[in-house]
Order: C-alpha cells, then structure tokens, then sequence
C-alpha cells in the first residue's frame, strides 16, 4: 500500500519562469524507506520541502501530493500545519542551525510536542529524556537546558532523532542528515536511524549523497538529475544493475573515489 | 552572567581613561589663551602681559601640562569640573540642570524611535516587498534625508504658527516635548527601522524557522523567536543611538530654544569657556562609553553565545 503518492510535482520559481522539478511522479509504500539520490541542485530538497509545503512563496508548485487519501497541495494553510510535525515529521541536515540559537534546545521540544499533545512540561521532559536516552544522548536533563551552540552536531542531529521518536510521524523526511558530520558521528547518527525506523516502523525519505548509508537504510531508491527522476529501483537491484548512464557514473565515482583512497593507505 | 557584567565594567575604565586624556589634549590644543578669554569676560579694557601671567597663576595654567592633567582628573572624578572662565558659577551647576533637561528630551525620543522603528520594522518584513514596505522606505528615505532643522522650520510653520496649537520654544508642559521629539523621530526612525526589517528578513529565511515550521508550529511562535534573533542587532543599535541623539539634539535645542545641552554647549563654544565644554565632551564621551556597555550587557542576555566571548 502506499502512503504518500507524489503525481506530476511540478515546482516553477515565478520570478524567472524557470521549471526547477519537472513533472515528477513516485510514491512511498507503507513502512518502506525511499532513498532520494542526485547531485547538487538536482531538486531534491525542494521535492521534500514541496510534500510539506514548506518552500518560500516565490515557488510555484502544482500537482497532487495524496498522503492516504488526503491532496495536501490542495489543504489549507491552517490543515497543512496540522499535517507538518505529528503525521509527516522532518529532521533537518545541520542540527548547529536547525534550533533557535538564543534558545535552550528544551524549548523546541517544549513548544512542538506541547502544540500537538497539550501535554504539561513536566510530561514532555519525562518522554524527551526517555527518548533521548534510546539515542545515546546521557544526561538528556542538562542537555535540554543546553544552548544549540553548546552541543556538538552530532548531538543535535540525535535530539531531533529523539523527538521524532517521541512525535511518532507516519512520514519521516530526513534530508542529508549526516552530510554536515565527521565519519564517527555518521555512524553513530546511521545506527540511530536504523534504530528510529526499527521502533516507530514509519516510512521514510532519506535524501544522501553517501551511497553507502543508502545502501545501509534504504529499500527502494529514486536517482535525480536536473529536475527529473530518471532511475528508479529497489535497493540491491539498482546498485547490482544500474541501467542508467547516470547512474553508472554515480556508483562508478564512489568506487574510484574508495579507490584512491585505498591506493593512499597502501602508499603510506 | 554577573562575572561577565564585572569584566564588561572593568573593560571600560581604560577607555574612559584614554577620552579623558584625548579631552584635555584638544582643549589644549587651542590657540587662544584661556587667562585672556577670562579677562575678556570680565571686561578688562587693556590686556597687559602682566594681568594675563597673574591670571595664569590664578587658573593654575603656569604649571606643566601633566600636573594640570591629574589635579583635573582628580577634579573631575569628584564631578568638580571647575568654574566657568565667562560668569564664574561652577560648571556643574551649569551643566546639571542642562544634562537633565537633555536626557529628558533624549529619553522620550529615543523610547518614540524604538516603538516606531521596531512597529514599522516587523511591519515591513512581514510584507517585504509589497506596496506598502515599498511605499514606507520611500518614505522613511524622504524624511531621513530633510535637515531637521529645516523640518523643524516647516513644522513650527504649521503646527505653532498657522494652528497655534504647540508652542514655539522653552520647555513648559508636555506639549512642548511633542515638536521636538517628532523631529529627533523621523530623523532617526528612518534609520533604524530599515535595521530592524533587514535583521527580521534575514532570519526569515534560517533554518530554525524551516524545522519550527516543519515542526508544526503556528506562525505567532515562529515570529516570536524570530523577533527575539532580530533584536538583538536592534538592541545593540538603539543603546548605541541613545548617545547619538544626546550628541545631536544640538540642532533642535537650539531651534526650539530647550535648555538643555546642546543649548548650552554651543554659547560654551562661542565664548570660548573651556571648562564647560570640556566638562560638555567629558560628559557625552563617558555616555557614549556607559550605553556601549549597556548595550553588550543586554546583547548577552538575550545572546548566550557572546556571553563566554569576552
Ligand atoms: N528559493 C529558491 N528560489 C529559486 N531557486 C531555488 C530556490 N531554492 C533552490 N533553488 C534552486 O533549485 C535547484 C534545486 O535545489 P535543491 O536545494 O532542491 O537541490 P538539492 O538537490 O537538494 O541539492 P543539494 O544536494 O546541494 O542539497 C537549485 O538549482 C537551486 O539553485
Ligand atoms: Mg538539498
């Protein structure tokens, strides 16, 4: 069954009439994670930022967004924003930027989960710290008391992991969420995604440029290129069998690129 | 937060030390002798060499540049900034009342600038770029660059003049504050309220905003949180342009005749009475560097990134 159906998602900037994504179509089957591929400026963010409606009003975008039975490029203001956070959740690539900056990071979690439960503080505190244990955050009470500029990215990347855990979104977007790491933070934040799509079984759109971390989580990718889908398979398929030239080149450039790294180690 | 106060405060002394210093030095500087601008006001009719070495000795200023610099220091830490050279009174008792009748007018423009500037500020953001942020900058850009003296000009024309319904000058109730406080206000609001707009766009557009709203956060949140990042650019500038208007109500004051400052300074400066316009420099100075302080402190309160930073 597919819980999120994109038809013929069309994003045009009005100001200079340019077509940025180009009439495309997929969908999101129920449980299963959709890994988004493509170069930068290829249309991924704002694909994903077009399904939560949330790209600036300079965007035009047309075509139908069905999540269950629901358009949401036909919902109001008011019912989009009861769409964004409880049933399609987001985690964000840079979590240093992603909280108010002259906020402590408890407040975020305060104000969302406060918007879509009602829930007292002393309750948001209690799940937020249970939640953030189960991503290997210690001592979650000081940490919400922390400033975002305190902690480090890693860090954030988990808190936002966490609070979704608590949010339990049906949809999760994650774009480029261990782009902005160093390797052993990717890992550890990799190994907590796992984790979140194992607890809450939501499905899920993971945009990334790291080939392996979309062999690792996803089971189907889509490949993009300039405003178009031009691939699209499941996982073991696509990398075992690559049909496009694209694509080709894309598997081809992260070999070559382990290659020379590999050829470094042996030369030192 | 306190321990970052203390040192903000100690970082100040220096500064104020090197202005003091700078202060005298210029004074200093001047060409004419003060003894012979002392004689001059008391109406002396023949200036010999004589009177004016006797007179020196008298202000002191035959000792070495030095030994005067520390006994008006130390004057000047007590708030005893000396007599004036034309009338004799002591210059704090010339310049008190003034500094207060400044700091009135100064106050009640500056807390006028910020409402006006913060309201037009988040106004204009919240439509950038439709006809009326377009129309309000045309405006602001209009008004801020009309000589307040000549807007004040136009404006005793009309209000005091042709309807009669302020007065001209002086300071007797309420109502003479309102010409003089909408010409310090437009002469700034112009300014500052584009500060704001730009601070409020330019975290339009941050990622906190895209997660808050991804969240699913109503806007009134939203705005709120990018109100409080604005305001901090805008805080720092509003303490800094408290000082700035102290300065320039120069202008004003002595076209709606307020005692206050400026008033004073200029008739200071005209008859060459040094102790009064140095004690007038001192004073600004020191404000200058007082809101500066005071605006890192509020900056750091609402910004805790900055507090480790000094
Ligand atoms: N607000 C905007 N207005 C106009 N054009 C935009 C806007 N945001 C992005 N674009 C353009 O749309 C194209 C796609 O951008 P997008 O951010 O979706 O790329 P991406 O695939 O996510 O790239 P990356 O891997 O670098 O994140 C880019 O060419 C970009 O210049
Ligand atoms: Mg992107």
């Amino acid at each position: 069954m597919n819980i999120l159906e994109v038809d013929q998602l069309n994003i045009k900037d009005t100001h200079t009439g340019k077509v940025i994504v180009d009439n495309v179509s997929f969908e999101l089957r129920q449980g299963r994670c959709l890994a988004i591929v493509g170069e930068s400026g290829s249309g991924k963010s704002l694909t994903c930022r077009a399904i939560m409606r949330l790209n600036p009003s300079s965007l035009h975008q047309t075509g139908r967004i069905l999540f269950r039975e629901t358009d949401l490029n036909a919902l109001s203001a008011r019912e989009m924003r009861n769409m964004r956070g409880r049933p399609i959740g987001m985690i964000m690539q840079n979590g240093m930027s992603a909280f108010d900056p002259s906020c402590v990071v408890g407040v975020h979690f305060r104000e969302t989960l406060g918007e879509h439960y009602g829930w007292s503080r002393s309750v948001i505190d209690a799940m937020m710290q249970e939640a953030m244990q189960s991503v290997m955050l210690n001592q979650p009470a000081q940490l919400m008391n922390r400033y975002p500029h305190e902690l480090s990215g890693g860090m954030l990347q988990r808190m936002m992991i966490a609070l979704t855990l608590v949010l339990k979104p049906d949809i999760i977007i994650a774009d480029e969420p261990t782009t902005a790491l160093d390797t052993l933070s990717q890992q550890e934040v990799m190994a907590q995604f796992i984790h979140l799509r194992r607890t809450l079984g939501s499905s899920m759109i993971f945009i990334s440029h790291d080939l392996g971390a979309v062999r690792h989580i996803a089971d189907d990718v889509l490949i993009m290129k300039s405003g178009q889908i031009i691939e699209r398979g499941e996982t073991g398929q696509l990398f075992t069998a690559p049909r496009h030239d694209y694509t080709r080149q894309l598997l081809s450039a992260r070999l070559t690129l382990s290659d020379h790294f590999r050829q470094l180690i042996n030369e030192e | 937060m306190g321990m970052y106060m203390i040192r903000r405060i100690v970082f100040a002394i220096p500064l104020l030390w090197a202005i003091s210093l700078l202060t005298f030095v210029l004074i200093n500087l001047s060409p004419m002798d003060p003894a012979v601008v002392v004689l001059q006001a008391q109406g002396v009719p023949v200036i010999t060499d004589e009177l004016i070495a006797r007179t020196q000795q008298q202000l002191g200023l035959d000792q070495p540049f030095l030994v005067r610099y520390i006994h008006w220091m130390a004057d000047c830490l007590q708030l005893n900034f000396g007599n004036s050279y034309i009338t004799g009174q002591s210059v704090w008792l010339l310049l008190g009342p003034a500094l207060v009748n400044t700091l009135r007018l100064t106050l009640v423009s500056a807390v006028s600038i910020i409402i006006v500037s913060v309201v037009l500020g988040v106004i204009c953001a919240l439509q950038a770029g439709r006809l009326l942020d377009r129309s309000m900058r045309m405006l602001a850009f209009i008004l801020t660059a009309v000589p307040s003296y000549g807007l004040a000009a136009l404006l005793i024309w009309y209000f005091s003049v042709r309807l009669d319904w302020l007065p001209t000058s002086g300071m007797e109730s309420y109502r003479s504050y309102i010409l003089p406080v909408l010409i310090i206000t437009i002469s700034y609001a112009g300014l500052y309220f584009r500060n704001v707009r730009s601070s409020m766009l330019s975290n339009l557009n941050k990622d906190y905003v895209l997660y808050g709203r991804a969240s699913g956060l109503p806007e009134r949140t939203i705005t709120l949180h990018i109100l409080r990042n604005s305001l901090q650019v805008a805080v720092s500038i509003f303490c800094m342009a408290i000082p700035i208007i102290l300065g320039s109500t120069v202008v004003v004051e002595n076209v709606f005749a307020w005692p206050g400052l400026g008033s004073l300074s200029v008739r200071a400066i005209l008859s060459r009475d040094f102790p009064v316009i140095q004690a007038y420099v001192l004073i600004l100075a020191v404000s200058f560097v007082i809101f500066n302080a005071i605006s890192d402190m509020i900056n750091a309160a609402i910004n805790p990134k900055l507090r480790n930073g000094l």
